[in-house]
């Protein structure tokens, strides 16, 4: 389902319809996503909060509204695929599986998180998990991506490398690069641009000539996808699919997941570039929302619908695990400690091995 | 034995050999396959071990040096040759915002093993954009370690312990050495660690790198047949500089003169001459000199660029300067 799309294809800020229909996944699975997509939101609730608290600093940019991209498309990689990320990267990093007080400790500046209180909410990095940051310049993460899948290729093994990036990175030179090579050299990489229509606070349609997404990967070679990236069914089927062709033909694949960001670009953001009515439109199709509402009326179970739909105390549960594994992380980062002053040089350069 | 061979053989043996003993090396960028090198560095080298180890690169320096990065971070060995320093400012996003700074970053989960080898320098009459001296902005970085082989057999040592080395290291080949012949010992094995004293004296302490180390060796005969006995030291490693062979050497001569192709103002010459102050100051009996590039974009015509860059005749006067 390799798209075609016209050249002039106007960008349209309206959101897309809300997904319907029942959840084509069994209950196990269905919930497992919706409970992904409550750790995310539950966690920066928390984390907004604690930011206005004074314990995490720094810049935190918020993933709130596109949860369903990192767990949608997440839930369809293995276990040994190389996930690079940007730096709106919780989701990603917690459905890679982070521990999320790892995640928490390190957002504090604490010692016992996942960088060692190194990185930040930006860089969160994870070699357990294959999670090669936490990427704050923005088109940075795609280079190195071509590099991993480089060096997978060519020491025999089957992984692919995911990349996420924003439609901002797509102006980058970055971007044209690297999507080049990897196309050139045949290279697993899997593009996965999460298009929120805005680089910060510039409209898509204000940074580029060329607003189909999809055209511009096109142009290089590789086959495309786009999917509705308010639809966590939709991110993950689409997804499949892409993993699929990146597994068959061992070269490329862009995929294009249209979401949204409801909350400001960080914490410094006035947000004057964008209209009240147009993010109310948009939260209306929030993701855990249209989700959670079909699985309550629809259910999940496959097409026939009418089995395994989700009740609201099942809801409440998950949530409230969603809840309780928050708090656990905060109380986990406040016991935290950090690291000696005496540990500041500390892996600057690799330390020497032990005779 | 030892053998008389040229800078560029000793940097295409150097790599010759770390493609043979480590499947995990390879090499990428412009024109080191089927050209065989812009400078011939790898001529040979595309029949020799195939085009999946021996990469021409589309014309993307950001690109191929990130790649570069990311090949390291999944286990490779890779040396990215950099045509010049010049293009290198088009990847110095991947160079300083990702290789420096993963190992630190990620709180010592990834390290950076990469190479990164480019040409630099001016002399050659090809003006303004392929002329740069820009070794002091890699020096500055915490994270890589920069190295400048001026001899034979840095050229041909240097090589395996960058490639060794579990973090990024940046090498800088001065355009103006490649046909410079000269002896290669038997064991050629050096450190990338240490600065070198290439010529003893007592007079004085002439600090300097890279293409600028025969100037400072042809200034030292002169002044020798002045009278002035002139200890010239190679500082080969610009990060993390050897500042106890520096200080050992002003502190047994007294005098001291730092000669720096790049620019003056915040050279790299004004980084050695800092460090002379802060730890060498009462053992000086004149101030520390400096002969650097003029600061002017580096001129085509012949007369005007050899008017820019240090050279022997500058070195000389600065040097008696400092008897006057």
């Amino acid at each position: 389902m390799t798209k075609q799309t016209p050249l002039s294809k106007k960008i349209n800020h309206r959101p897309p319809p809300p997904p319907a229909g029942p959840v084509p996944w069994d209950k196990d699975f269905a919930h497992k996503l919706l409970l992904d997509m409550l750790r995310i939101r539950r966690l920066e609730e928390k984390a907004a909060e604690l930011y206005g608290d004074g314990k995490i600093r720094g810049f935190l940019h918020l993933y709130i509204g596109e949860e369903a991209v990192a767990v949608g498309a997440l839930h369809a990689l293995a276990p040994e695929d190389n996930v690079v990320a940007t730096y709106r990267e919780h989701g990603h990093a917690l459905v890679r599986g982070m521990p999320m007080g790892a995640l928490m400790a390190e957002m504090y500046g604490k010692q016992e998180g996942c960088a060692r209180g190194r990185g930040g909410s930006m860089h969160l990095f994870d070699a357990a998990t294959r999670l090669y940051g936490g990427n704050a310049i923005v088109g940075g993460g795609l280079p190195i991506a071509v590099g991993l899948a480089l060096a997978a290729r060519l020491q025999g093994e089957t992984r692919l490398t995911a990349c996420f990036f924003g439609d901002g990175a797509v102006a980058e030179g970055a971007f044209h690069e690297s999507l080049n090579l990897a196309a050139l050299w045949k290279l697993p990489v899997l593009f996965c641009c999460e298009n929120n229509l805005y680089g910060m606070g510039t409209a898509i349609e204000r940074a580029e000539s060329q607003t189909d997404l999809c055209a511009k990967a096109a142009s290089y070679n590789m086959p495309t996808f786009s999917a509705d990236g308010m639809d966590v069914v939709a991110v993950h089927a689409t997804m499949q699919q892409a993993v699929a062709k990146v597994r068959k033909d061992a070269g490329p694949v862009f995929v294009e997941f249209r979401t949204y960001r409801f909350c400001a670009h960080s914490m410094f953001d006035a947000e004057l570039y964008r209209d009240k009515a147009e993010v109310e439109a948009w939260r209306k199709c929030g993701p855990l929302r249209t989700f959670t509402a079909r699985l309550k009326a629809q259910g999940a179970g496959g097409t026939k619908g009418g089995k395994a739909k989700l009740s609201e105390k099942e809801f409440l549960a998950l949530d409230a695990r969603a809840q309780a594994e928050v708090a656990e992380a905060v109380t986990f980062a406040e016991a935290g400690t950090w690291e000696p002053v005496e540990d500041l040089l500390k892996d600057v350069h690799t330390p020497e091995m032990a005779p | 034995m030892s053998k008389i061979i040229s800078y560029r053989e000793a940097m295409r043996e150097a790599m010759h050999e770390a493609l043979t003993n480590d499947p995990r090396v390879f090499l990428m960028g412009e024109d080191i396959g089927c050209y065989g090198g812009a400078y011939a560095f790898s001529k040979g080298f595309l029949d020799e071990f195939g085009p999946a180890r021996i990469r021409d690169t589309p014309l993307s320096e950001l690109g191929f040096v990130g790649a570069g990065v990311g090949a390291a971070l999944g286990g490779l060995r890779p040396i990215v040759e950099v045509m010049t320093v010049n293009f290198s400012l088009l990847a110095l996003d991947q160079i300083v915002n990702s290789a420096a700074l993963y190992r630190h970053m990620s709180g010592g989960q990834f390290s950076v093993p990469l190479v990164i080898r480019m040409c630099t320098g001016a002399g050659r009459q090809l003006a303004a954009q392929h002329s740069h001296s820009l070794e002091n902005w890699y020096a500055h970085i915490p994270g890589i370690k920069v190295l400048a082989p001026a001899t034979i057999e840095d050229a041909r040592g240097m090589l395996a312990p960058a490639l060794a080395d579990p973090d990024p290291v940046v090498i800088f080949e001065h355009c103006g050495l490649f046909n410079v012949e000269g002896e290669l010992p038997d064991d050629w094995t050096v450190d990338i660690a240490s600065a070198k004293v290439r010529r003893t004296g007592k007079d004085v302490a002439i600090i300097t790198y890279g293409g600028s180390l025969p100037k400072v060796l042809a200034a030292a005969e002169t002044l020798a047949a002045d009278g002035i006995e002139a200890e010239v030291i190679d500082l080969r490693v610009l990060r993390p500089l050897d500042t106890a062979t520096i200080m050992a050497s002003v502190a047994k001569c007294h005098r001291a003169v730092v000669v720096d192709e790049g620019w003056k103002s915040g050279s790299l010459a004004a980084e050695v001459m800092a460090r002379i102050v802060e730890h060498a100051f009462w053992e000086l009996d004149a101030p520390v000199a400096r002969v650097c590039t003029e600061e002017v974009p580096i001129p085509y015509a012949k007369h005007l660029e050899d008017a820019a860059l240090p050279q022997p005749e500058k070195i000389v006067a600065a040097v008696k300067g400092l008897f006057a």
